[in-house]
């Protein structure tokens, strides 16, 4: 499959849960081949539920889903051999070492022999585990076991990588290392991942591609870059010398065409613009001589304020009131 | 995509693999039917003397009655394993793997009647210790272990369905005791049903605890009535080939539900 074409398809998918409870409510997106994808959203938006049902745990009430050109619904078996898939529970088998687990999976795929010997190693050596491998899972820390829980559902190749709120409970650190893994499988090996974060920094930060999911839809879609250009609404944010220079600068900024809009806190000025680095320029040539300026960033909107536009709230106030 | 038959060696291996790493596991599934022969064997020492029992050692008597009860026992709990490995999320990663449902269901059951053989030949082998006369020779003794899998294998379907309909531990542990008990009860397993209360004997009629304990108590007889043996294990394998099945459409079910 070549890059930039989708290997994931979910067409409408619609699923209620019995009594009334609306999880699905006509998703539909795309993931392009080779990339880093993210279905961000608030707890209970219906990412779970939308990776239980790309990954066959799930059937949904209307709708198609394709996996590397399989038809997820009408063939669950073949689409199993060409996904990995890591729930939010570990799924290592607790009692058995790194290198039982890893084989293991190979086994039910399929694999035997020096060549799953030989693939369970390089994963091991891949993911920072060859020093542990011979100890029983159970023994190993958060961030190991994550790492165990994307290698072992490696061990057959997926096409697509699915990994549901991987990070959740990871510290900083483990996060840092669990990203660097996934952007290096899809860079070097062409793994797709498909990951659902309710983290918007993590999205922003890795994924290539970001879809919002809101109340089992997808609200907006495209790269972080392009959703925050999107909202067409950057701010440079000016410090001034005293609280005493806002009026001035205010007064010499506010006929600027770029200036859509001037508030004030202490002796910063923001100023909203559409867009900020071009802006930039104009806001302080019209200051130059007049209004001494301490300092000057350019501020472009967060995926918070995406999520704010699309979903019509906030990001913590949907996590706030949803039940997990 | 690996083949049914594949996936359950490989599954049950990986049962198998997972209790050797727990010793003390190992050690209370052998010794814990020791006990029950032992503490029974002499809590009912005497009962033979009541006229009309029928069997003249206890020990004859009781052996076949415990290998079935620790048969039903250990495989009541064979639920909470799929219970753990749905909370885990090891179910969902095999679930996700090219592995048939009737597979998974499978090696669980493969693994249940392993450990079976090995206790019924330890409860067996000390039963013979206590005295316990087997006339029926090697065949009786295969057919007493054939029929203690049989039953094994029949509740532990049942402990698994349950196990993916309910998906809660003290549901499980409240449904096992609340039933293992009263069946191994109402049957002939350590006391004989001509002694025992006419509705006891007449529910005993109809409890695969009982069709067990007696094909079992039949074959390791002086003079087995093979016929009896085999209509008893026929009524089993009926009850086996039900509850393996529900377990395996209780998965379709779990699956709908998540």
């Amino acid at each position: 499959m070549s890059e930039g074409s989708a290997i994931v398809q979910a067409e409408g998918l619609r699923k209620t849960y019995k009594p009334d409870v609306r999880a699905l409510d006509g998703l539909s997106f795309s993931v392009p081949a080779g990339t880093v994808f993210a279905l961000l959203g608030p707890n209970g938006a219906g990412k779970t539920t939308t990776v239980r049902i790309l990954t066959t745990l799930a059937r949904p009430d209307s709708g198609s889903a394709r996996v590397a050109g399989i038809d997820v619904l009408a063939h669950p078996s073949r689409a199993r051999s060409v996904i990995g898939a890591v729930s939010q529970h570990s799924g290592a088998v607790s009692l058995l070492t790194g290198q039982e687990n890893l084989a293991l999976q190979g086994k039910l795929h399929g694999m035997r022999g020096r060549a799953l010997h030989r693939r369970v190693a390089g994963l091991l050596d891949q993911f920072g585990l060859a020093g542990a491998a011979g100890r029983p899972a159970r023994t190993y820390s958060g961030g190991m076991r994550r790492r165990l829980d994307i290698a072992t559902v490696l061990v057959h190749r997926p096409a697509v990588l699915f990994l549901d709120e991987p990070t959740t409970g990871l510290d900083p650190e483990g996060r840092a290392d669990l990203w660097a893994a996934l952007t290096g499988l899809a860079g070097q090996h062409g793994t797709t991942i498909l990951i659902t974060t309710h983290y918007l920094e993590e999205a922003d930060q890795y994924a290539a591609t970001v879809a919002i999911v809101d109340q089992g839809r997808i609200v907006a879609e495209g790269t972080p870059d392009q959703l925050k250009a999107g909202l067409r609404g950057d701010s440079v944010v000016l410090e001034l010398a005293s609280p005493g220079q806002v009026e001035p600068a205010q007064k010499a900024l506010a006929p600027l065409p770029e200036v859509r809009g001037l508030s004030a806190d202490g002796a910063v000025l923001r100023a909203r613009v559409a867009d900020g680095p071009r802006a930039l320029p104009a806001v302080l040539a019209a200051l130059d001589g007049g209004v001494p300026v301490r300092s000057v960033t350019v501020a472009r909107p967060s995926l918070d304020d995406v999520y704010l536009h699309y979903a019509g709230r906030s990001f913590r106030q949907a996590e706030g009131i949803t039940i997990s | 995509m690996t083949t049914a038959r594949q996936a359950w060696v490989i599954l049950t291996g990986r049962y198998l693999r997972e209790l050797y790493r727990q010793p003390a596991v190992i050690f209370i599934t052998l010794t814990q039917p020791v006990i029950w022969l032992l503490l029974f064997g002499e809590l009912f020492k005497n009962i033979t003397k009541i006229p009309g029992f029928g069997a003249g050692n206890y020990a004859t008597y009781l052996t076949p009655g415990v290998v079935i009860m620790t048969a039903m026992f250990s495989s009541s709990w064979t639920g909470m394993a799929y219970i753990e490995d749905m909370q885990t999320g090891v179910m969902d990663r095999f679930l996700t793997a090219p592995v048939s449902r009737g597979a998974l269901t499978a090696a669980m059951l493969a693994y249940q009647a392993v450990i079976v053989v090995v206790q019924s030949a330890i409860i067996i082998a000390m039963g013979w210790g206590i005295g316990a006369a087997f006339p029926g020779g090697a065949a009786g003794i295969a057919a007493l272990i054939g029929v203690a899998v049989l039953i094994a294998v029949a509740m532990a379907g049942l402990s698994i369905g349950f196990a993916l309909l309910i998906r809660q531990r003290e549901a499980l542990i409240g449904a096992s005791s609340t039933l293992v008990m009263p069946l191994t009860f109402l049957s002939g397993a350590f006391l004989s049903l001509r002694l025992v209360p006419g509705w006891i004997a007449a529910i005993a009629r109809f409890n695969p605890v009982n069709w067990a304990a007696s094909a079992g108590r039949a074959a390791i007889g002086s003079h087995p009535v093979w016929g009896t043996v085999g209509s008893y294990a026929g009524y089993l394998a009926l009850a086996l080939a039900v509850t393996a099945v529900a377990a395996t459409q209780a998965f379709r079910t779990y699956q709908r539900s998540i």
